[in-house]
């Protein structure tokens, strides 16, 4: 139901589970944190498919990759920093390098992980996942979105990284809703200002959509769940609506969605671009909410940039 | 089984040292040294120990091998090759532009390479995988995973050594190349590693130790490997360095450069003596 607060990192499980009974060549590999990533839920479904590290996630990866090049599909968890920071060369070498099947599904990215801090927010890792040949990323609006991207992904033969939040938050699909790796998801169209934007801060652009469509504000507004391949098509298509663009991400706006927009359009239809996102920084310890609104990610913020970018534009 | 007697693998093993002085030569760089080494336990592997078929590479229920010390690739490319996996004459395209014979392996590059290694310390993670997934689906091959001994100061390797132990992967046999030396000097000197033995026996493996370049010995290791109970099994061989040429005998010089044109000339008349 729209508006239920529901957490990604349970569909997840859930989808995982689903698997875990469609496919015996399905098998999920953890660092020491099954109770968090949900992957716990494969074990019960398939525990002998079921592959408890320990605390080694560079060890993970190439396990994993062993299991891919071997026919199996292996998924492999734990929290976002350590799913791509620690072993971000195992990832190059052991998985992109041979295209080995290898899903690695991140949990607990981005500030709203809240009170853990700076350490365990993964705010770059869009950024390191997305510069690596052969991998797809894909970050999920909400809930029922991971759902049906872990059984996407699942379907596509080569690397995946996807990233999810901690917090259960306000869904915005359907339950049974689909997922098309690569194809963007138009919410409305526009002609005032273009924001493009992924994971959980798509429901604040929905929030903040309205509140510029009050102030007569006509907003074109894309829930970009695949950062890469990019849609580029979609992306350059908003552009010529309105013109200019606000892009908004949990991640730095280095090297993550407002980068991959950036680049497209400077090469197809250049047009301003704001970036909304941590802006080379770290975090802190704080309440999901409180973090948000310290790093310029609230709605107010969003509502801002997408009134200044229009009246850039009319200049 | 091959029908491969004794002197015929030690005879592979020298004209796999010959290819090694020739592709690295002609490529102008690359790593001999480690890959003099490794000659005997390699012509041991591919001409006798392994299930392996030139003729279907990828067959289900092959043996696997994986080089994490990936810059010895010349000596895994003279193996596959002197065992017909590829022809002979495509060992000199070694480094070169649109060669598949990419300066450290490439996962399908060639028939018969089953991983892409070089960045040290992955390879026996993955070789983990590969044994793991042997055992889900009731197949019997083993996984054969060489490494380098410096590499072992990459702590990646111990992780796998505690996974290994813990899954009981008695398919897995680990195999390190025990040379004592390392880019930068003595393996004892840069960052000792020992006491070796004591070190894979606390992690929970079968330790084994032999001369590496006794082909009987390294037979009788590799045979009576993976029969171990529910543990898996390294065999550490004590090797020499540029094992075969004089003058890169326990010479570290030769971990990352090739032969001269005069080193080169004495190194191939020492090797053809050798060879029948």
């Amino acid at each position: 139901m729209s508006g239920e607060k529901l957490a990604q990192r349970s569909y997840y499980g859930k989808a995982l589970a689903a698997l875990a009974k469609s496919n015996p060549d399905f098998v999920v590999l953890d660092a020491d944190l099954a109770g968090s990533t949900k992957t716990g839920d494969f074990k019960k479904v398939a525990p002998e498919r079921f592959f408890e590290c320990g605390i080694a996630e560079a060890n993970m990866i190439g396990i994993a990759s062993g299991l891919a090049l071997s026919g199996k599909i292996p998924f492999a968890s734990t929290f976002g920093v350590f799913a791509t920071g620690r072993c971000w060369e195992q990832i190059r070498t052991s998985v992109c390098y041979p295209k080995a099947n290898v899903k690695i599904v991140a949990t607990h990215c981005g500030l709203s992980v809240g009170p853990d801090g700076a350490t365990h927010q993964a705010l770059e890792d869009i950024a390191i996942m997305r510069a690596l040949p052969n991998m797809v990323v894909v970050v999920p609006c909400d809930a029922y979105e991971a759902y049906a991207a872990t059984l996407a992904i699942a379907e596509h033969d080569g690397p995946c990284y996807m990233r999810m939040g901690r917090s259960a938050f306000p869904v915005l699909k359907d339950e049974g809703c689909g997922f098309t790796i690569g194809k963007a998801d138009v919410l409305r169209e526009g002609t005032d200002v273009s924001i493009i934007a992924c994971g959980q801060m798509v429901q604040s652009c929905v929030e903040a959509a309205k509140i510029l469509e009050s102030k007569g504000i006509s907003v074109d507004l894309i829930n970009m769940a695949t950062i890469k391949p990019l849609d580029r098509e979609a992306t350059v298509a908003s552009a010529k609506r309105t013109g200019t663009v606000v892009t908004v991400e949990e991640h730095s706006i280095i090297g993550g969605l407002g980068s991959a927009v950036a680049e497209c359009l400077t090469e197809e239809y250049p047009v301003p671009v704001r970036r909304i996102g941590t802006r080379d920084v770290f975090g802190q310890s704080g309440e999901a909410d409180e973090l948000l609104a310290e790093y310029g990610l609230s709605v107010d913020d969003i509502v801002a940039a997408a009134e200044q970018s229009v009246k850039q534009k009319r200049k | 089984m091959s029908e491969w007697g004794i002197d015929d693998i030690q005879n592979f093993a020298n004209r796999m040292r010959l290819d090694v002085i020739e592709m690295t030569t002609a490529a102008g760089s690359g790593h001999p040294g480690g890959s003099l080494s490794a000659a005997d336990v390699m012509a041991a592997l591919y001409f006798k120990v392994m299930n392996i078929d030139p003729a279907d590479p990828w067959k289900e229920d092959r043996d696997r091998f994986i080089l994490s010390k990936g810059h010895a690739a010349p000596i895994l490319y003279a193996a596959l090759a002197e065992r017909g996996f590829f022809p002979t004459d495509e060992l000199k395209t070694l480094r070169k532009l649109g060669s598949r014979l990419q300066g450290h392996p490439g996962y399908r590059d060639l028939p018969g390479i089953e991983a892409s290694t070089g960045s040290l310390g992955q390879g026996l993670s993955v070789a983990c995988g590969m044994a793991a997934a042997a055992r889900l689906d009731g197949k019997s091959y083993k996984v054969y995973c060489l490494l380098g001994d410096g590499e072992l100061q990459e702590g990646q390797n111990w992780e796998a050594a505690m996974f290994a132990s813990q899954y009981s992967l008695s398919n897995l046999i680990a195999i390190v190349d025990q040379n004592k030396l390392q880019i930068c000097g003595r393996t004892d000197d840069v960052m000792c590693i020992e006491p070796l033995p004591e070190k894979w026996k606390a992690f929970g493996w079968n330790v084994k130790i032999v001369d590496g370049h006794s082909i009987r010995q390294i037979l009788d290791a590799l045979s009576d490997a993976g029969r171990a109970r529910k543990k898996p099994t390294v065999v550490i061989l004590k090797t020499v360095k540029g094992k075969g040429v004089s003058f890169m005998e326990n010479n570290a010089d030769f971990h990352g450069r090739s032969c001269t044109p005069e080193e080169y000339a004495k190194a191939v008349s020492e090797l053809k003596e050798v060879i029948q």
